[in-house]
């Protein structure tokens, strides 16, 4: 009981670690049993995380099942979890088993594709659990090189230039955020996430070459967590490498990407920026609402006019996060528990998205829009799955996109109404490119001959998309189990918030 | 007491008297039995030297009225020069062998280079610092243009040479200038004359000169210059040595110096290292990107690195020091890892250097791909290899002591630094497939990469313990 979130964080590692030394060859039966070896080793933690979320007490505020080691100049190993971490770890143990199947198909370096995936996920667990801002930093930064291999190794045409770009791009946002952290750990004399937390850090305004810094160095701070944060959610005007990424990674790394690698930007958001420097997230408040509503917008425009199926879906993306930072940054009970439901709702329905096309990228070769056309004669399985979930990422009411864009505006409408109205402008265009991009490859008339070979869904195929329409819809008619988990952490954030902001 | 004296300086009498045996061994015997006798029992004893100078009590100990000191700052210098020496010497045997070069000059140069540096290190004292470090110098110059019948190899000796002489001249002058401002060479001497009398402008002329004649050893920027072209030139297992070994001298030595001696004035050198250390992150970084041969790609990467390291020097206290010293160690592990997969390139037994010819590298070794992946990203510091924790010090230090914005410079530089290591890495998993290389490797050498790829992962736990080490080290240098 004491190590089990150690035990989750580093399962996949190990299993990595087995499938690295002892796994050898390149046949067939080889390969199998990577995929085997790599399947049970996701689904280990999926049990465990199950395990934790029964084991989990809503009612208690702070968190739970901590664990503290010493490690190097007086850092700690400290992990633990609380309701903000857990639906974000219980998403990424539910996604990676997934993806894994999903990636049954890869025939090309399949041992080193699963020991970076395997990776990947030790990773991102690491970083929804780490309670010590190094570690923490360590897990955000290191998701970068297996990510870069597999955009760099397993990715389309133009991957070269996709993988360097998210790389880079990523590199120095983050890079910025680490001496953000060594000037709060000289500070404060700390790295413990728990009590920084209550550490008042200066807010009093400075001079700085002539300029008025208002918020003084909490603002600084803050800005240098914003570089990372807003760059990995990504926010406009930081994603363009988001695009490329997603265009250019095999199908398992977009699913990721979107599911999951996006959030750690939410969750940094609600871990550090919030409660470490509540003066400097009121200052920025407006500019975050300016850049979410443009994000929202804008990025919704442009991927109205998308000719590129996961290009669309991943400017998708962009707009939907748009809404999770205007949840984020309107401070309230509702928004906040909204940004955390659309993160989970986002996370289970753009994975299904990007499962979805890699289905048809498989089987025709090609994302252009214009290809397909008429799908529905020819996959008719298909096309329901594709109907619900492009009608789930809409917002649809009874899917859980609805809940969470309703809640954060919600939230949001008792912070600004401009601004509400603006966003909800999201919901309407995100309608337009969701149904205009299902009428043109789904329903019409089949006008490409080479279409006519296609076959529907397969047997693993229709396995892994059930569980996510069971998550759509529980989710969508009963959030509850989520919003319990997620409350009391929240309810103590904003407390927090508003005792600071007097 | 006199007895003490004499077995203070065991490691480097040993290694003299070894020395002359392998040169009466090498001039009266001439086979190839005697050669590879003189290769082996040099590595063999550079271990036995650092094992001397690790079991030897630890407290500060000076000798021969003061000129020489041996305290835990040097000792921790020394006994890594010994063991990376003589892990270089291992390596290198097999390409000397194959390129005609395995004669048994080659370990009798590297064991007098190493006396100097050891020299340097402990010298409490400006006329031994001199000595020490122009045994090693000389020393050097020979190495690097070892393949006499190479016109290139030749180039770079000349070019270090001349270049060398001018900054041992310079260095000369500065310590004539603080000579004649003091009235002394010795370091505690100079120190407490500052303490009470405050310092001349003399002193501070005489330093500028001197640190210029250090960065030239060091290779930071603006004096370095001869790096590339002595990196590209000399024979690969010089370039290592290059690389790794005179680089921790010249360190250890502008530590001593800056901090022993001139440690009560670190306002009036830090605006100079600063300088130096924001150019060279720069220069390194992005000089880098437009090479095509991987040892000059390894040039600017260490202008770069001794760019952070000198960020470390810069911040002026003991966190500092600490932080360049555990630096200094990772950064040889790591330069060690990539030198061997270079020391192994070839295509059809004729050594190659083009970066270019690593293309899809992933198809002929998995194995060397990975461990050099590895090692890439840990020099590009990139968590969550020990290459971070090694700028994380650093970073760390420096914005202690109140240099943020230089910290944030580095910051930058090592992203710009990224994209050369990323560019390598890029072209062994996913470049266009070209003619392959034929990816032999000895397994001796295959253990070394392999280990210091390992030892890159292992660093996430403890770092091997150094912390403890070097902060006693740097505590008894600023003390």
């Amino acid at each position: 009981m004491d190590y089990l979130l150690s035990l989750i964080i580093f399962f996949p590692c190990f299993g990595a670690l087995i499938l690295g030394i002892f796994l050898r060859g390149e046949n067939l039966e080889a390969n199998n049993n990577a995929k085997l070896l790599t399947l049970v080793s996701t689904i280990a933690p999926l049990i465990f995380s199950i395990f934790v979320f029964f084991n989990f007490n809503p009612n208690v505020t702070g968190f739970q099942l901590v664990e503290e080691y010493q490690w190097l100049m007086g850092l700690t190993y400290k992990v633990g979890i609380d309701g903000i971490s857990l639906p974000l770890i219980l998403l990424t143990t539910i996604t990676m088993p997934i993806v894994i199947i999903s990636s049954w198909k890869i025939e090309r370096n399949v041992k080193e594709y699963m020991i970076c995936f395997l990776i990947l996920e030790t990773l991102i667990l690491g970083v929804f659990c780490s309670l010590d801002l190094v570690l923490f930093y360590l897990f955000f930064e290191s998701g970068l090189i297996p990510m870069f291999l597999i955009i760099g190794i397993w990715g389309g045409n133009n991957r070269v230039y996709a993988a360097f770009k998210f790389f880079l791009y990523t590199l120095l946002g983050s890079i910025l955020m680490l001496f953000a952290v060594i000037y709060m750990w000289t500070v404060s004399g700390t790295t413990d996430i728990t009590k920084l937390m209550f550490f008042d850090f200066n807010s009093s305004d400075f001079e700085l070459l002539g300029f008025n810094i208002s918020g003084g160095i909490q603002s600084i701070l803050w800005m240098a967590f914003f570089a990372s944060f807003a760059v990995k959610l990504p926010m406009w005007p930081f994603h363009t490498w988001l695009p490329d990424a997603h265009v250019q990674a095999p199908t398992g790394g977009s699913v990721v990407l979107a599911a999951i690698l996006l959030k750690m930007g939410g969750y940094g958001f609600l871990r550090f920026s919030l409660p470490m420097f509540p003066d400097a997230s009121l200052i920025f408040q407006n500019f975050i609402f300016s850049i979410s509503v443009i994000a929202i917008i804008y990025t919704s425009l442009v991927a109205l006019m998308q000719k590129d199926i996961k290009k669309l879906i991943a400017y998708s993306s962009v707009a939907h996060m748009g809404f999770v930072t205007l949840g984020i940054f309107s401070m309230n009970q509702q928004s906040i528990d909204g940004a955390i439901f659309q993160m989970i709702s986002h996370g289970i329905i753009s994975a299904a998205l990007f499962l979805l096309v890699g289905v048809i990228y498989d089987r025709m070769h090609t994302r252009d829009i214009d290809f397909y056309g008429g799908l529905v004669s020819l996959m008719p399985k298909y096309a329901l799955f594709f109907i619900f979930f492009t009608m789930a990422n809409v917002g649809l009411p009874g899917t859980s996109g609805f809940v969470g864009e309703f809640l954060v505006l919600l939230g949001t409408f008792k912070v600004s109404k401009l601004v509400t109205i603006s966003a909800s402008l999201g919901i309407v265009l995100s309608a337009c490119y969701g149904l205009w991009l299902s009428r043109r490859i789904i329903f019409g008339n089949v006008t490409n001959n080479k279409l006519l070979e296609i076959t529907d869904l397969n047997r693993i195929e229709k396995l892994y998309f059930i569980p996510l329409i069971v998550f759509t819809l529980f989710l969508g008619i009963l959030p509850y189990p989520v919003l319990e988990i997620t409350s009391n952490s929240v309810d103590l954030l904003v407390s927090h918030l508003t005792q600071n902001l007097k | 007491m006199k007895t003490i004296d004499i077995l203070i300086l065991a490691p480097e009498i040993l290694l003299i008297i070894y020395s002359i045996i392998a040169i009466l061994i090498a001039s009266f015997l001439k086979s190839n039995k005697s050669n590879k006798l003189i290769f082996q029992a040099t590595v063999i004893i550079f271990l036995i030297s650092a094992l001397i100078l690790y079991f030897t009590p630890f407290e500060i100990q000076t000798n021969v009225s003061g000129i020489f000191v041996r305290d835990t700052f040097s000792k921790f210098f020394q006994i890594l020069i010994l063991l990376s020496v003589s892990c270089l010497l291992f390596m290198s045997k097999q390409y000397l062998q194959k390129n005609n070069l395995f004669k048994p000059e080659y370990p009798i140069l590297i064991i007098f280079s190493t006396l100097g540096m050891m020299i340097m290190i402990s010298s409490n004292n400006f006329l031994l610092l001199y000595l020490g470090l122009e045994i090693q110098s000389l020393s050097l110059y020979v190495v690097s243009s070892f393949r006499r019948d190479n016109y290139k190899s030749t180039e770079a000796g000349l070019k270090y040479f001349i270049l060398g002489s001018l900054s041992s001249g310079l260095m000369l002058f500065g310590i004539s200038l603080i000579y004649g401002s003091t009235g002394s060479i010795n370091f505690e001497i100079i120190s407490s004359m500052i303490n009470f009398e405050g310092f001349f402008p003399g002193i501070v002329a005489g330093l500028v000169f001197l640190i210029c004649g250090f960065a030239f050893k060091a290779s930071a920027v603006p004096f370095h210059m001869w790096t590339p072209d002595v990196y590209e030139g000399s024979p690969t297992p010089v370039t290592a040595f290059f690389a790794t070994v005179p680089k921790l001298a010249a360190v250890g030595v502008l530590l001593r110096v800056l901090f022993d001696c001139f440690g009560q004035i670190v306002e009036s050198w830090q605006q100079v290292i600063i300088i130096i250390s924001v150019l060279s992150m720069f220069l390194g970084s992005v000089a880098a990107i437009g090479q095509n041969n991987i040892k000059r790609l390894m040039a600017y990467s260490s202008i770069g690195h001794i760019g952070f390291v000198l960020m470390g020097v810069a911040s002026g206290t003991d966190k500092g020091v600490s932080a360049v010293l555990i630096y200094m160690v990772l950064y040889i592990i790591m330069n060690i890892g990539v030198f061997v997969f270079i020391l192994n390139m070839e295509r059809n037994g004729v050594a190659v250097t083009t970066i270019n010819s690593l293309n899809m590298y992933n198809n002929v070794s998995k194995s060397q791909t990975l461990f050099l992946t590895v090692l890439l990203f840990s020099l590009a510091g990139i968590p969550p290899l020990a290459g971070f924790f090694g700028k994380f010090f650093i970073f760390n230090a420096a914005i202690n002591a109140g240099l943020s914005w230089l910290a944030v410079m580095g910051g930058i530089a090592s992203v710009i630094a990224a994209f050369y290591y990323l560019r390598i890495v890029y072209l062994m998993y996913f470049g266009l497939s070209t003619d392959p290389l034929s990816g032999k490797m000895p397994i001796a050498h295959w253990i070394i990469l392999s280990g210091s790829a390992l030892l890159m992962l292992i660093g996430i736990i403890n770092l091997y313990g150094l912390e403890k080490p070097s902060f006693l080290a740097a505590t008894s240098l600023i003390n």
